[in-house]
């Protein structure tokens, strides 16, 4: 177990009779980046906050480095670089006169806290600003001086949340080559509703919803635990009751997932999934323009996006939860 | 307490930034100064009391609004902006920042009342007759100033971590001073306090009136009763902003 940097067991966290976490288990390996998806009120800052020793969780043990956070929550700090949700900085300080204390605190020693403050500025495209008051800063500005404040001390795991909200897609690049390059040395979790920013540098996604885990994995894995391999969408005008042995006959695994009402001239849009990964859409072309019952208008094979797994997955947990609901009330 | 010291220097310097220490001082030295020219007009004839006695005598008036400038920003604005998260995901605890507040606001509060030295310099150097001041009651008003203060900014703090709005923390630290050093003033004349049961609660209460303390000091008595009035106040008053803070994370 020496290479997990975050071990989160059976976490609860409920406040006043509401419960905001409900039993999240999941480990995060050294050098990882994870990503924290779920819709508003999901419980991720929440979570965030009681791995950084913040709030003391309920139930459930969370080790950082192996450490437990609940008897040593000291050491922890030592250990994490936190930014929490809306970026909160003192408004009468100086960019520089900020990161200076806040390292101080962090206990860097100062001999090497003026050089490690000019190297921070220089990742963060602070230079230029250095000597501004932070409450004049523009939003992008204030959001790097927050990121800055938390690589400041080089800490082994960086729990950062929503780090590019508010930023212009320039800033959200230099943000993403500046998480990137902490790839491998130290341990990242980023929250974030841009989800193709998630996807792109993140190894690893936590879905969750209602305080649960309801997916975990690489962006690829999802894709695949939820949506099927691949998904195909055709244009189709016709009987789509026939289509099934059609589709039978040229691979056992697909399957209609949606079927749209016939437009004017009679085509329907038809998703259909399917476990193969590889490409079906010249024999699936070759099959349905061979049948006179069909007339075929279009076939596109969609690529999902986190997008699609995050609402297929959020979705589906409504689902259990209404279930559970009406299995109540019996 | 490692980080005690870099609390402390940051609060002092964000105080000497803050408008509102100004605000305070300028109307602190005005206020004393004002005082300080009726004292020269009076004692051109001999007067019973001593100068010092006539300088401390309104001591509250400018506690009453000083106090409240210089703490009502330390915890509530944390607060409000939620800088407390960053700061309290470092290792520091919260005894620490609560401490390291109430040093920095402690520190400016009594170089405010220092500065007031300057008029009493002032006129030993230009009457250079050693008659007119008269070192003891001055040096027991300064002390007065100094123990009383450990406690009043310590209620300034408490008010500042009840409300993370600054104006609420300024009412509020207004009128818990009030209470302090007026209403207890009241306290022993009301009858009801008369009965057998509530003697000891009289006689507690009596010992607690600050204007008498003020006089003792500048007579030059300086009672270890009323030295730990102030300590196990002060003491108790930052406990209580400790918990505060600590009971409004929890609930956050």
């Amino acid at each position: 177990m020496p290479d997990l940097a975050i071990e989160v067991e059976h976490l609860v966290k409920t406040y006043a009779g509401m419960t905001a976490v409900n039993d999240i288990t999941f480990n995060v390996a050294k050098g990882e980046i994870l990503g924290f998806l779920g819709p508003n009120g999901a419980g991720k800052s929440t979570t965030m906050r009681i791995l950084t020793g913040y709030l003391p969780a309920t139930a459930g043990t969370v080790r950082i480095c192996g450490l437990p956070v609940a008897t040593q929550a000291e050491e922890v700090k030592r250990r994490i670089g936190y930014m929490p949700e809306n970026n909160p900085l003192p408004d009468d300080m100086r960019v520089s006169e900020y990161l200076y204390f806040r390292g101080r605190l962090k206990e860097i020693p100062r001999r090497k806290l003026s050089p490690r403050i000019d190297e921070v500025l220089e990742l963060c495209d602070l230079k230029r600003v250095r000597h501004k008051i932070i409450g004049k800063l523009s939003k992008g500005f204030r959001q790097r001086v927050g990121i800055a404040e938390a690589v400041l001390a080089e800490p082994p795991v960086i729990i950062m949340d929503e780090p590019t909200i508010g930023l212009d897609p320039h800033q959200i690049l230099i943000v993403r080559d500046l998480i990137a390059s902490l790839r491998g040395r130290m341990t990242v979790i980023i929250s974030s509703h841009i989800l193709p920013e998630i996807e792109m540098t993140c190894d690893r996604v936590l879905i969750i919803n209602g305080g649960r885990v309801v997916a975990q994995g690489t962006p690829d894995a999802l894709r695949r635990e939820i949506l099927g391999r691949c998904t195909y969408v055709l244009e189709l005008a016709g009987d789509p009751a026939a289509l099934g042995p059609i589709l039978m006959g040229i691979e056992p695994s697909l399957r209609i997932t949606s079927v749209s009402e016939p437009d004017a001239n009679g085509y329907r849009a038809i998703a259909l999934t399917t476990e193969r990964s590889d490409e079906l859409g010249e024999a699936l072309l070759r099959a349905l323009t061979a049948d006179n019952t069909f007339r075929l208008r279009a076939l596109s094979r969609a690529r999902p996006t986190l997008e699609d797994v995050f609402l297929a997955a959020t979705r589906r947990s409504w689902d259990v939860k209404s279930e559970d609901l009406k299995n109540a009330q019996k | 307490m490692k980080h005690f010291p870099t609390i402390l220097s940051h609060e002092i310097r964000m105080l000497l930034v803050s408008p509102s220490t100004y605000i305070a001082t300028v109307l602190f030295l005005g206020f004393m100064g004002t005082i300080f020219t009726r004292i020269l007009e009076e004692y051109s004839v001999p007067q019973e009391t001593s100068p010092a006695y006539t300088f401390f005598q309104l001591f509250f008036i400018p506690v009453f609004f000083m106090v409240p400038l210089l703490t009502m920003k330390c915890l509530a604005e944390e607060r409000r902006l939620g800088t407390i998260e960053t700061l309290l995901t470092t290792p520091v605890s919260t005894t620490e920042v609560v401490l390291g507040k109430y040093s920095a606001a402690y520190f400016v509060y009594i170089l405010l009342w220092g500065s007031t030295s300057g008029f009493f310099y002032i006129l030993h150097r230009f009457a250079g007759d050693a008659r007119f001041l008269d070192r003891g009651p001055l040096i027991g008003g300064y002390a007065f100033i100094a123990v009383s203060g450990l406690l009043f900014v310590a209620l300034g703090v408490l008010a500042s971590s009840l409300s993370r709005n600054q104006a609420v923390a300024f009412v509020l630290a207004f009128t818990m001073l009030f209470g302090v050093i007026i209403g207890l003033g009241f306290l022993p004349g009301l009858q009801a306090l008369n009965t057998e049961l509530l003697r000891p609660l009289k006689s507690a209460i009596e010992y607690a009136q600050v204007t008498q303390h003020l006089d003792d000091f500048t007579r030059g008595v300086i009672d270890t009763r009323q030295l730990l009035f102030y300590l196990s106040g002060t003491i108790l008053t930052l406990i209580f902003s400790i918990f505060t803070v600590e009971a409004k994370l929890l609930h956050s």
